[in-house]
């Protein structure tokens, strides 16, 4: 990355080319939203058992659908991988391909979960009725929020990749939404246990 | 329909019937239209969106900056004498001019604006202009995201200023703590300005955040290793640090109180399980770190003066940088001293209050480097060096009462008094705004290309120590008294002269900042004598001091190599010969007016949502998006400046040094 | 959300492609292998807990069954770190894995903390004593500062 020669000792010749940093900017971006769920976690936490004589995780969870929500991000996790696989292989429409899986998957997640707050609300569960439901319905919600925003990423993405295919600034964005998309998976990790197995546990 | 449309905004909401708000709303009508009229006289609108506006230039996006927290300043000045004429009048039957209702929004005010609308965009300006040249490089990371950083702290400020004159602002103190500011007590606007003017603005200090933290690690001039990176980088880098490792908490909490408001939601309510101080255990998690990202880039710009005006190398250079990292660290172990007296018992005010004395004792090493880097060099007290010898006495003091206050049971006495409120002035004017002042006068003639003018600058400096010691020193002894903060009535008549005293101090530093302003003024009409035309009018030891004043576009046309601390010395010290030829092409990026529109669209969106305007608010966030999407599809962000042009202006150069013996 | 300016050499712009790891970035994609392992882990730390609560399989002491999914928990968040997320030391020349350390020991201080700082609170100061019950307490908020 540097070029030194007996002269001139203080100044490069040639370009310099500093390394890219936008995948350490966006990981720095994942850290600070990683406080930001660690913030909603610890309102969780502290308001978690506050049912204002409401109903309680217990009475409400339904664990089965939680399973196969889970089940469903687990397994997008591993269709964009590898979808970052046929990318390291030059394989533009088999990244494509996985892609759009990941995208559908990611959009059974949501309309499971949204299918779950009509459900809570219908039932007069709602965000309002406690503390415990809106810090629920807040956690919850920003990881939905965010796979949702995560999937219009996607698409924008793919229509790229269309355009313009696997060029460098292109392999980044891919790189960027692989990062995204996994770290989802990880708050996912913290939100079923903490909300959903701990939430039912007495 | 009228609803979805206007929400609660009505004729009302302008405040036809207040005198002072309908007089100031008519003086800035006025020096806004002459604004807008000179700029067209000069034809200088197409400059301004070119060069300015769209410009991704860290060294505008850092002027900018500067621009913006100063007329910011002016403002949050204007609250503080509203606030000391109004105590030292209204004893007993007199009511002073500020009834409660207002004087709560002036106080609100006050702190929302110093500290998100004056410190961190002085804070941020000045790490944006300075860092890239420090490290020899050519832009920071992400030069987009720059700009748009800064057009998102605009509009938080934007938004601020038409509180003033459309609805009201919050009434809650600067912090805004539930329930107060939740929608039972709080119905009207005020928290909602407050709420989304602080995270539009959060957003792009968040972004700048990152943007400084991998320009700093990734492009940095080859040679430069972490430990031979100038002091101010050092402290820059830890001050991004605890914006990016902070501002999400304030983020998240603000999101909270709004949901709360918006929603019904029941996090900081009194009822339904809500726990208000879960908010002011969080918000004060982000708050303390928040002091440190204001004064950390001050220390750095203090050891950058100290040694450059002491002649000598800076004393303990790595135990500066340790004591900075450690600082890093530990403020996120003290948040609990903002509320000692909130109940939580014996051990946990204990655990606190021993961090919060920890913490002390890094910040006293440095001072301590600081003056043995000035013993046995050649002092030039030039203004940098005074205000930071303005410092070094004035923010000890200020550090001296904060140990005090870190003792629980001193704490139960003085929390919410007066002294407290001297404390955190004293260290932040002293500290911070000294700071800044310090930085914008050395890096004055690196930015403009002249100096400015020492006789008003040191007018401003003395006005600005003597008014604020006689501002604050009564404070001090009122707060031992007894006496609360944030009151705008008081019955005691004996505590009268205090205020008065205090009122007198505030009128000193009013006429600093009047100096200031005669001193750019002043400085711009002369600035053919304060020219600098070498470069480097004060002798400087870090790499910035190496370009032309105003640097080109692309800082360096080579990008220097680093064999050592203080690398421009070390150049110095080895002769070293500019190039003269050679040049090549220099990648560059582009201009552009997406951040602006983005920002705009944001801030037309917090308004919306402020007012209730449903449908305007959901436009938009809709425009938002889709902006933000287009934006993506534009790939063609650079490019290169011909070696001619560079050739060109490298020429120019020399021959301006040629002609300066 | 990128915007990054590429300094390429002359005549490159923003097409050109670089070698992998030359950026130093994340790296790019692991093997095949990493992925299957890390998913096929995952599965059965995520089977084991959801076994566990939807099964009401109890042990002697509460909570254990509890300190186990917060322990499996953490176990796969590794995982997931490790096998998905390419995480190792020499990432970004250390610095992802820094600023992932550093974040998780701000995570740890902001959770514990509020969790010790808010007990202790409610302990002290709320009419029952207890953080865990009153449906509707009410704080006064005069003792707000």
């Amino acid at each position: 990355m540097s070029e030194t020669r007996a002269l001139p000792r203080y100044h490069l010749t040639t370009e310099h080319h500093p390394e890219n940093g936008t995948l350490l900017g966006f990981w720095l971006y994942l850290m600070s939203d990683c406080l930001v769920f660690a913030c909603l976690f610890a309102v969780y936490a502290v308001l978690g058992r506050h049912y204002a004589g409401g109903p309680t995780g217990a009475q409400l969870f339904d664990l089965p659908l939680v399973a196969v929500n889970t089940s469903l991000l687990l397994l997008s996790s591993i269709t964009y991988g590898f979808a970052m696989l046929a990318m390291k292989g030059n394989r533009l429409r088999e990244t494509l391909g996985w892609l759009a899986l990941t995208g559908a998957l990611g959009a059974g997640f949501i309309g499971l979960e949204l299918r779950e707050f009509t459900h809570l609300v219908a039932d007069g569960a709602g965000p309002q009725r406690s503390a415990f439901l809106s810090s629920f319905f807040t956690l919850v919600g920003t990881h939905g929020l965010h796979v949702s925003f995560g999937i219009v990423w996607l698409v924008t993405l793919m229509l790229q990749l269309g355009r313009h295919g696997l060029t460098a600034a292109n392999r980044r964005r891919v790189l960027c939404l692989s990062m995204f998309w996994h770290f989802l998976d990880v708050v996912w990790i913290g939100v079923f246990t903490v909300v959903y197995l701990l939430g039912v546990l007495p | 329909m009228r609803e979805l449309l206007f929400g609660r905004l009505g004729w009302d909401a302008i405040p036809w019937h207040e005198p002072i708000l309908l007089g100031t709303f008519i003086g800035v009508a006025l020096g806004g239209v002459a604004l807008l009229a000179v700029i067209t006289y000069f034809k200088f609108w197409g400059a301004l969106w070119r060069d300015w506006i769209t410009s991704i230039d860290h060294k505008k996006i850092g002027i900018m900056y500067v621009i913006l927290g100063l007329v910011m300043l002016l403002r949050g000045f204007s609250d503080a004498v509203m606030m000391r004429a109004q105590q030292a009048m209204s004893f007993g039957d007199s009511a002073g001019f500020l009834p409660p209702h207002h004087y709560d929004q002036v106080f609100t005010a006050h702190g929302v604006i110093m500290i998100f609308f004056v410190a961190m965009p002085l804070v941020t300006g000045l790490m944006n202009f300075v860092v890239p040249l420090q490290i020899g490089a050519r832009d920071v990371a992400f030069p987009f995201l720059n700009n748009f950083s800064f057009w998102m702290t605009a509009s938080g400020a934007a938004l601020v200023m038409m509180s003033l004159f459309v609805g009201e602002f919050a009434r809650t103190g600067w912090l805004a703590y539930p329930p107060l500011s939740g929608i039972a007590f709080s119905p009207d606007v005020g928290v909602d300005y407050y709420i989304w003017s602080l995270q539009i603005a959060g957003v792009g200090t968040l972004l700048s955040g990152i943007n400084l933290i991998v320009t700093i690690v990734k492009m940095r001039a080859p040679g430069m290793t972490l430990m031979k990176m100038p002091v101010f980088t050092w402290t820059a880098l830890c001050t991004n640090v605890l914006i990016v490792a902070a501002f999400p908490v304030l983020t998240a909490v603000l999101a909270l109180l709004s949901l709360d408001r918006y929603a019904g939601t029941n996090f900081f309510t009194n009822t339904l399980g809500g726990n208000a101080m879960m908010y002011v255990n969080l918000i004060w998690i982000w708050g303390h770190p928040e002091v440190y990202i204001l004064i950390l880039p001050a220390f750095g710009v203090f050891s950058e003066i100290v040694a450059t005006f002491a002649g000598k190398r800076l004393f303990g250079y790595a135990s500066m940088v340790y004591a900075t990292v450690v600082i890093t660290i530990l403020s996120y172990l003290v948040w609990l001293h903002h509320f000692f007296t909130m109940g939580s018992g014996a051990s946990v005010n204990s655990f606190f209050g021993i961090t919060t004395m920890i913490i002390s004792i890094p910040t006293g090493a440095k001072i301590f480097n600081w003056l043995f880097t000035m013993y046995h060099g050649r002092i030039r007290f030039e203004l940098p060096m005074m205000w930071t010898i303005g410092f070094i006495c004035t923010f000890t003091i200020g550090g001296m009462t904060g140990v005090l206050l870190a003792v629980p049971p001193a704490d139960f006495v003085l929390h919410n008094s007066l002294f407290l409120v001297a404390h955190f002035h004293n260290v932040i004017i002293g500290g911070v705004v000294f700071g800044m002042f310090a930085g914008i006068t050395y890096w004055f003639p690196k930015a403009f290309g002249f100096r400015l003018d020492p006789f008003w600058g040191k007018c401003t400096f003395w006005l600005w120590l003597v008014g604020f010691w006689i501002a604050f020193t009564p404070l001090y002894v009122l707060g031992l008294m007894g006496v609360t903060r944030r009151l705008s009535h008081f019955d005691d008549p004996s505590l009268q002269i205090w205020f008065q005293i205090a009122a007198f101090g505030a009128a000193l530093i009013f006429l600093g900042i009047s100096c200031f302003i005669v001193q750019i003024i002043v400085s711009i009409r002369r600035r053919a004598q304060l020219r600098d035309v070498t470069g480097d009018p004060w002798d400087g030891r870090t790499l910035e001091w190496s370009t032309s004043s105003p640097p080109p576009a692309y800082n360096f046309a080579f990008t220097p190599i680093v064999h050592d601390n203080d690398a421009w010395t070390d150049m110095k010290n080895n002769r070293y010969a500019r190039p003269l030829e050679g040049f090549i092409p220099i990648h560059m990026p582009k201009n552009t007016g997406a951040g602006f529109v983005i920002a705009m669209l944001c801030a037309a969106c917090g308004f919306a949502l402020i007012w209730h305007m449903w449908l305007p608010a959901a436009a938009a966030f809709a425009a938002l998006l889709v902006s933000i999407i287009v934006h993506t599809f534009n790939y063609d962000r650079d490019h290169h400046v011909p070696a001619a042009e560079v050739l060109r202006i490298e020429n120019a150069r020399t021959l301006s040094l040629s002609g300066h013996v | 959300m990128s915007g990054s300016a590429e300094h390429g050499s002359p005549g490159h712009g923003s097409q050109e492609l670089e070698s992998p790891g030359h950026d130093g970035a994340i790296e790019h994609a692991g093997s095949l292998r990493d992925y299957v392992t890390g998913f096929l882990l995952a599965v059965l730390l995520t089977a084991i807990p959801f076994w566990l609560v939807m099964a009401k399989v109890f042990f002697a002491q509460p909570g254990v069954t509890a300190a186990i999914i917060i322990a499996l928990a953490v176990v796969q968040i590794v995982i997931h770190m490790v096998y998905f997320l390419h995480m190792n030391t020499r990432a970004e020349g250390g610095w992802s894995l820094l600023a992932l350390l550093f974040t998780t020991m701000l995570v740890v201080i902001a959770l514990s903390g509020s969790l010790w700082v808010m007990y202790h609170l409610d302990h002290n100061m709320m009419p029952t004593g207890s953080p865990m019950s009153m449906p509707g307490a009410n704080p006064d908020p005069r003792n707000m500062p």
